[in-house]
């Protein structure tokens, strides 16, 4: 590692050290913990939701994709960009003006059962532990090569920040780790991309004719068929891209950072802008390494492709803009652990302790101590379990942890706002179905089994053909919803015209936010 | 904001005044609309590259449909962003009078 990388290094750890160190005074309340208080403005939200969606998963993940598979890997850009869409016309608002801290809140502003909120708070953990392994797994790997450390470590080290960034900065400091992170790697984007596009005479029709021969893929590699080769199977993968990020709880918390309704839409509008413009860069990092770097070289340094966007950095800029590029990935990996801790900690903080053992007979100062224990708890849990999981496909990690939120959270979540009859029966089983047919059905894949000793966790005929369920598991979470709420007698209207009136005017938002 | 109206606002009241069931209505009609048309269009682009090879056909130069359809995807998200914001910001001046009709009720 030379002296460059490790200013960088110093200096964005420094700097995010920094921000925890200013954040922590100004984090006293449990509204301070997981909402930042509310305070955040439309740019500041925007950015920050940025942040959180350009994990390493979008950054190092796309871009290796799209170096290896060409537009097959660029599904995963269109995909996750047409969510901000479903986020933003179905559930933001609504979530705002419903809502407190968590998922679990604005669907018991309708339905006071505690089994309702057991049941929110278990999907929320389960969706943030498996997406938390995924980024700890993928942090390990990537910086035991950048560093020269053991795995065991790199993952220790990753833990521990963001477990300090968490403890002593709450959600402040999280979502200004957040933007300053998103900044920074738009930056190192587009002066990759630009260096890029250079080599290709600034013209995108000689990139795309020069890349037609670059590859072993040939013309192929600029259509779609080169990795997806089962349809279903595809559309199913987007179908759990598209629906998924609507029921992710650390993208869902973001809408309780801002005051009101107004400002949720506008933060949504500036992520879509930095995420889309990212997203279309996806593509100068996707060609630019699979002709400048080579698929050879990019598959030696990481079987996945993870490395190809560093690698790039490093032919067309060299060290400097290698370390750069190393150290803005370490940071949006810690800022995207430190966000899904918050997730889990409000969940199992707030919804389990908070509102289900102690009945919300919980003092301000005792949340805030609850708050923090969560948080210590969920890095523990998830430290432990990426330990264990160094071999796990991270890939498949991020898929599952789609498919449980768009299964289970998100039919719960349009039935709640939407639906009259809707009651706590259908609330409860809904969530059931859908995270227990995601988990199922997935254990079940070709992901799990293969008949190849070694290609996958264990050797055997996949009883169930497509490797990511959605197609299957979000029609069972809405018919699950669906049968549960008619087999129950159980209604209440008036309960539902109080949560519409809320949900379409924000009339109580003052009550609830603070 | 409204004093003590916000801490007892009577929501079946609310939710049974004309302009709110309208507004709900047009509201409801305007999101799903629009959702069910953009979720096609993008579920349009796997089903048509998976099964058919009406966008594998080079376009410009070597530049294939499918990049075309997709870049129609980015600015059909971008476009509808922010026709949603346009929309609600006339929806929310609605909900306001809705807001302002109840309290004039109450007093």
């Amino acid at each position: 590692m030379s002296i460059t990388a490790i200013i960088m290094f110093v200096a964005i750890v420094g700097l995010t050290l920094v921000i925890t160190w200013w954040a922590s005074r100004r984090t006293s309340s449990a509204s301070d913990f997981y909402t930042a208080g509310g305070g955040l403005s439309g740019w500041q939200n925007g950015l920050a939701i940025s942040g959180d969606y350009l994990s390493a998963a979008s950054f190092l993940g796309i871009a290796g994709s799209i170096a290896l598979a060409g537009f097959d890997g660029f599904f995963f850009s269109l995909g996750y960009l047409v969510a901000y869409l479903v986020v933003l016309y179905i559930v933001a608002e609504p979530l705002r003006n419903l809502g407190k801290f968590t998922l679990a809140d604005m669907i018991s502003a309708r339905f006071d059962a505690k089994k309702v909120r057991g049941t929110a708070a278990l999907s929320s953990i389960v969706i943030v532990l498996f997406y938390m392994i995924a980024q700890l797994v993928g942090a390990g790997a990537l910086i035991q090569l950048l560093l020269g450390i053991d795995y065991w470590v790199a993952v220790l080290l990753v833990g521990f920040m963001m477990t300090v960034y968490v403890l002593f900065g709450g959600m402040t400091a999280t979502s200004w780790v957040q933007i300053i992170k998103a900044c920074l790697l738009m930056l190192g984007t587009v002066i990759i991309s630009f260096l890029v596009l250079a080599k290709f005479d600034f013209n995108i029709l000689t990139m795309f004719s020069e890349m037609a021969t670059k590859t072993e893929a040939g013309a192929a590699y600029l259509n779609p068929g080169l990795k997806y080769t089962n349809g279903i199977d595809t559309i199913s993968m987007l179908i759990a891209l598209v629906l998924g990020t609507a029921g992710l709880p650390h993208i869902l918390m973001r809408f309780f950072t801002v005051k009101d309704a107004q400002t949720a839409r506008s933060s949504v509008i500036w992520a879509t802008w930095i995420v889309g413009i990212f997203y279309v860069l996806t593509i100068f990092l996707g060609f630019g390494a699979a002709a400048f770097v080579g698929k050879e070289e990019i598959v030696a340094a990481n079987a996945a492709g993870n490395m190809a966007a560093p690698l790039l950095a490093q032919a067309l800029g060299g060290d400097i803009l290698f370390s750069f590029v190393c150290a803005v990935a370490f940071a949006t990996i810690l800022a995207v652990v430190a966000g899904l801790v918050l997730s889990g900690a409000s969940a199992l903080s707030h919804d389990i302790y908070g509102q289900i053992i102690k009945k919300g007979k919980v003092s301000e100062k005792e949340q805030v101590v609850a708050a923090r224990v969560g948080s210590i708890i969920i890095s523990v849990v998830s430290i432990i379990l990426a330990l264990g999981a160094q071999s796990l496909n991270v890939a498949f990690l991020v898929s599952l942890a789609f498919c449980i939120a768009a299964s289970a959270n998100l039919p719960v979540i349009i039935y709640t706002i939407y639906w009259k009859r809707f009651n706590t029966n259908g609330a409860v089983v809904g969530m059931l179905t859908g995270l227990i047919s995601a988990l199922v059905l997935v254990a079940l894949s070709p992901n799990v089994w293969n008949p190849v000793e070694g290609a996958a966790i264990f050797v055997g005929e996949a009883l169930f053909p497509l490797g990511n369920p959605a197609i299957v598991s979000v029609p069972l979470g809405f018919i699950g919803g669906w049968i549960g709420t008619i087999l129950s007698k159980e209604t209440d209207e008036a309960k539902y015209r109080e949560v519409d009136v809320k949900a379409q005017t924000g009339i109580s938002v003052q009550d609830v936010s603070h | 904001m409204a004093g003590n109206i916000r801490e007892n606002i009577n929501y079946d009241k609310i939710a049974e005044m004309e302009s709110f069931k309208q507004l709900t209505k047009k509201k409801n009609n305007f999101l799903w609309t629009l959702t069910a048309i953009f979720l096609a269009a993008y579920l349009l682009l796997p089903i048509l590259t998976s099964f058919t090879e009406i966008l594998h056909h080079k376009a410009v130069g070597e530049i294939t449909w499918v990049w075309f359809y997709s870049a129609g995807l980015f600015i059909m998200t971008w476009g509808l962003a922010h026709l949603y914001v346009a929309k609600a910001n006339s929806f929310d001046k609605e909900a306001k009078a809705i807001i302002e009709e109840y309290e004039r009720g109450v007093n």
